[in-house]
């Protein structure tokens, strides 16, 4: 399947789901900066990788499934719940970017310049999940093929 | 309290930015690549190099790297759960929480504690 833009998402969500997300992503980031300034750097730093709004985004892919499949008559728990654990699995991809966008600034950025160096490591994060992406897609694709060819 | 407010309303816009950017793209496992953007870090790092100095967002990214390690755990457990169990996300990615605090505090105990 080829990456794509759907503005279809766009539309079935509320605005009280972006609501959410805002206030969610918000607090977590104003959280940070007073336990880093109550406990130190070294702790707030831990909650630059919170998945503070995790929870809403898989609740939202999970419904958004649910109603797209109910939509067709089925029933679509079974699909809303894979949905989100696909999502999940990429997240869990997107992770390893993190690390390398975290590892980049904490090399580069007391040498450089702070706004090039965390835009040079945002990209990294992109570059890097989004080839360990690829690489597990044509991975599976080998894999079915070997099982479909040896069946 | 301003500088609590900057924070709230930066880090609130990232993240919607990046939520939304995540919502469009499909497949799913592609999209959710965006779950885990650096979205809290960038605007959390940004407004700390203006305000604290880029040698304490150093020492902020240094710990950031277990945090990442515990979102991969966490992700990947969350991923695994709904896969397996008849259970709502909602449910599975809250009640794992904890997951993500045990390893992001064991390894801050093993690795970064001075």
């Amino acid at each position: 399947m080829r990456v794509r833009f759907d503005t279809s998402a766009l539309r079935q969500t509320e605005w009280h789901q972006y609501a959410i997300r805002f206030v969610f992503g918000g607090l977590i980031t104003a959280a940070a900066g007073i336990i880093a300034k109550q406990y130190g750097p070294v702790i707030g730093g831990l909650l630059l990788a919170f998945p503070a709004i995790f929870p809403a985004g898989a609740t939202l892919i999970e419904k958004h499934e649910k109603v797209k499949k109910q939509k067709a008559g089925m029933s679509g728990t079974v699909r809303g719940r894979q949905a989100a654990s696909i999502d999940a699995a990429g997240a869990a991809i997107g992770s390893v970017g993190l690390l390398i966008f975290a590892l980049l600034v904490w090399e580069f950025v007391s040498s450089h310049r702070s706004w090039i160096v965390l835009l040079g490591a945002t990209a990294a994060w992109w570059v890097v999940s989004v080839s360990i992406w690829q690489i597990r897609k044509r991975a599976s694709t080998i894999r079915r093929k070997y099982i479909r060819v040896s069946s | 309290m301003r500088q609590i407010v900057i924070r709230f309303l930066v880090g609130g816009a990232v993240v919607s930015l990046f939520a939304i950017v995540g919502d469009l793209l499909k497949p799913k496992s592609f999209a959710g690549l965006y779950g885990a953007a650096p979205s809290i870090a960038l605007a959390t790092l940004a407004l700390t190099v203006a305000t604290e100095g880029a040698s304490y967002a150093a020492i902020e990214a240094h710990s950031m790297m277990a945090g990442a390690l515990a979102f991969f755990a966490y992700a990947s457990f969350v991923s695994c759960v709904m896969m397996r169990y008849k259970l709502k996300a909602l449910w599975v990615t809250i009640c794992v929480m904890p997951l993500w605090f045990a390893v992001a505090f064991g390894l801050w105990s093993i690795w970064l504690r001075t």
